[in-house]
This record gives structure tokens, sequence and C-alpha cells, in this order.
């Protein structure tokens, strides 16, 4: 028994490397602050519209009986830039509907943005003062969220989306179409 | 000593000890402040207790992020409309979760967490008396009755011996036994 104490310290050690070597191995971000929107449904959307002459962004756009994708981006994020061509291809290849809004941004610079790279948002909001992230869970841009059709968010991305989170993001989009 | 260093000693010490007064510096604008102190303080309460969601450790009200500004815009807006605390706090744990809570919460999954801790001394401070009392020995068992013999004989012929052996520095008691 009293042997038996003495491989405490060891097993200890060996119990922490196991949780150590884990983290490793299985990409445990213990940075991430993960996302409690998932499952969920989607939180509330109201917003006025970012190009001119169109009506404001409301509820009624996720309850269309198809799957949206909603874009929180602006103007002056690096990363919106390198994952724009991402949703220009779900756009036009895949027919995505995608609800951009442009966050934090002043809608001129938001709207010289899309008429500069392209634009792939079917309805385009602003959300000046970052009530409407908040209301998201929002950290900051680019975030993404894929909403099925009946309304309940699946994904929800935190930074840029790249060509591998595709594969999650397509087949939703046509199970629900 | 020359004058220059006393005065330089003087600033050195003064700077000592304003730093003692020192607060940590608020993110929190002025701008932002609500008119009513009672919910300006409650406001900082909860402030002080809510995660920034992009700089990891830090309350909103010591970060600048927006988002860190955008918490604390509606965390006063939730206490005027006439939220409690925990309504506030509610508010941003459905937003983003546990994650915005300073201090966690007691459930089964974090568990681990708050007992984690207090389990680990527990158990070794057990290991520790176990221990402690394994190495004291125990009581020795009664002499046998031939023993007990043994030792008078042993004790009867000591009586007749030296109590200290003779040298140099010999003892009174050997004075008189010459």
């Amino acid at each position: 028994m009293n042997r038996a104490l003495f491989l405490l310290p060891l097993l200890m050690v060996a119990v922490l490397a196991g949780f150590f070597g884990w983290s490793l191995l299985a990409g445990r971000d213990p940075a991430s602050i993960g996302s409690v929107m998932v499952g969920r449904p989607a939180p509330k959307l109201a917003a006025p519209a970012l190009r001119k002459g169109e009506p404001a962004l409301d509820e009624s756009l996720l309850k269309s009986g198809r799957p949206v994708i909603v874009n929180f981006f602006a103007s002056w994020c690096a990363p919106c830039l390198a994952e724009h061509p991402l949703f220009m291809r779900l756009a036009e290849r895949d027919r995505a509907t995608i609800v951009g809004i442009a966050w934090k941004n002043k809608p001129d610079d938001a709207r010289a943005w899309l008429a500069r790279l392209g634009d792939p948002f079917k309805y385009a909001g602003t959300d000046l003062d970052g009530r409407l992230g908040l209301d998201w869970g929002l950290s900051g841009v680019p975030e993404t969220y894929v909403i099925d059709a009946q309304g309940i968010v699946r994904l929800h991305f935190r930074g840029p989306i790249t060509e591998r989170d595709l594969d999650r993001i397509l087949p939703l989009l046509r199970g629900g179409s | 000593m020359r004058p220059r260093d006393d005065t330089f000693r003087f600033f050195a010490l003064c700077v000592l000890v304003l730093s003692l007064f020192a607060l940590p510096a608020l993110a929190l604008e002025p701008h932002e402040r609500l008119a009513d102190p009672a919910l300006e303080s409650r406001a900082r309460d909860i402030g002080r207790n809510l995660r920034c969601v992009v700089c990891q450790n830090q309350a909103i009200d010591d970060s600048n992020a927006e988002v860190a500004a955008d918490m604390r815009r509606a965390v006063r807006e939730r206490l005027v409309a006439g939220d409690s605390d925990a309504q506030v706090f509610d508010f941003m744990v459905a937003r983003y979760g546990d994650y915005v809570l300073l201090r966690p919460p007691f459930r089964p999954g974090t568990w681990v967490l708050w007992l984690g801790g207090p389990l680990v001394l527990l158990v070794a401070g057990a290991a520790l008396v176990l221990a402690a009392r394994r190495r004291r020995p125990a009581a020795p068992p009664p002499l046998t009755e031939e023993e007990r013999k043994r030792l008078s004989v042993i004790l009867s012929e000591a009586k007749d011996l030296p109590l200290q052996p003779a040298g140099p520095s010999a003892s009174p008691l050997d004075d008189k036994r010459a």
C-alpha cells in the first residue's frame, strides 16, 4: 500500500500528459468560445437594407422554407476579403440564398466593396452600431451562420470560412431545398 | 552624497508610493456612463464579471474591443429597462454561452472545475495522514515471562558495572570506587 502511494505522483503526471496529448491531437482549442446558437432557432433579424431602394431585412427571410446563409462582413475586414470568393461561388454555382450584413461598416464603404468584388448577397443589410450582431452572439467579422429550412441554426463559423467548410455547408443547403 | 542623488531618490520614492494607489484602467468611456449612480454601479459590477468574447481573459469593463463596448451598452440598456442583475447575465449567456461568465456556474459540466482542486487536496491530505500513521511504530507487545526474567538478570548485573567507562575525564563516581 505504502509503495503504491509513491506511484501516485507518477500517475498524476501520466494523466496530465494524457490530457495534454489528447488536447493537441484532437485539435482542442481552449481559446474557442464556441457557439450557443447552433441547434437553436435563428435570432431575430431586423436590419435596414444596405442597397438603396430595397426593403429592410426582417424575420420572413429566414422562414422562406429554404436554407439560408447569413454572413456578417465589413469592408475593413481582411479575412472577409479572403472568404469572399467562396460566397460568390456559393451564390453562383450552388444558388445559395445568402444574407449579408455589413457590421460596423459605413454603408457607402460596404457598397463600394461589393461593387468592386462582386455581390453574392440576395439580401443585404447593415448593422452600424453592432446591436444586431450582439443578438446573434457575434464576436467580430467575419462570422457565418447556416440556417436550415425550419429556421434552426445548423452551423456557426467564427472567422472566415474555407474550402473545407463547404463540405459541411453544401449538404445542408441541398438537404433543405 | 550629492544633492542630485537625493532629489532622484525622493522622486523615485514618490513614484513608488503613488503606484501603490494605482487602479486598473477602465476601458469605459465617460459618455457610456449612466446618469443614475446606483444603476451605474450595478452596471460596473456586472461588467467586471462579464468576459470579453474576443480578448480571452479580460472583463468587458477593461477591454477596448468593439464588442466589449457593445456589451457594456447592452448591459446598461437592460438595466435601464428594469432587468435584474441575473436577467442581464442570462441575456449575455443566451447569446455567448457560459463563456462570457468570468465566474463559471456550478453545473455537472463544471463539477471537475469547482471540485477538482479541493478533492485533490482532500485525497492528498488523507494520504499524508495515513502515511504518517503508518510510519509511527506500533506499541511493542508485552514481555513474556521468560523475557521478564532475562531482563531482571541483565539489570541486576548492570548494577555492578560502572555507569560510564573510565577515561581521562572520569566522573566523581569513579573516584569513590577507586
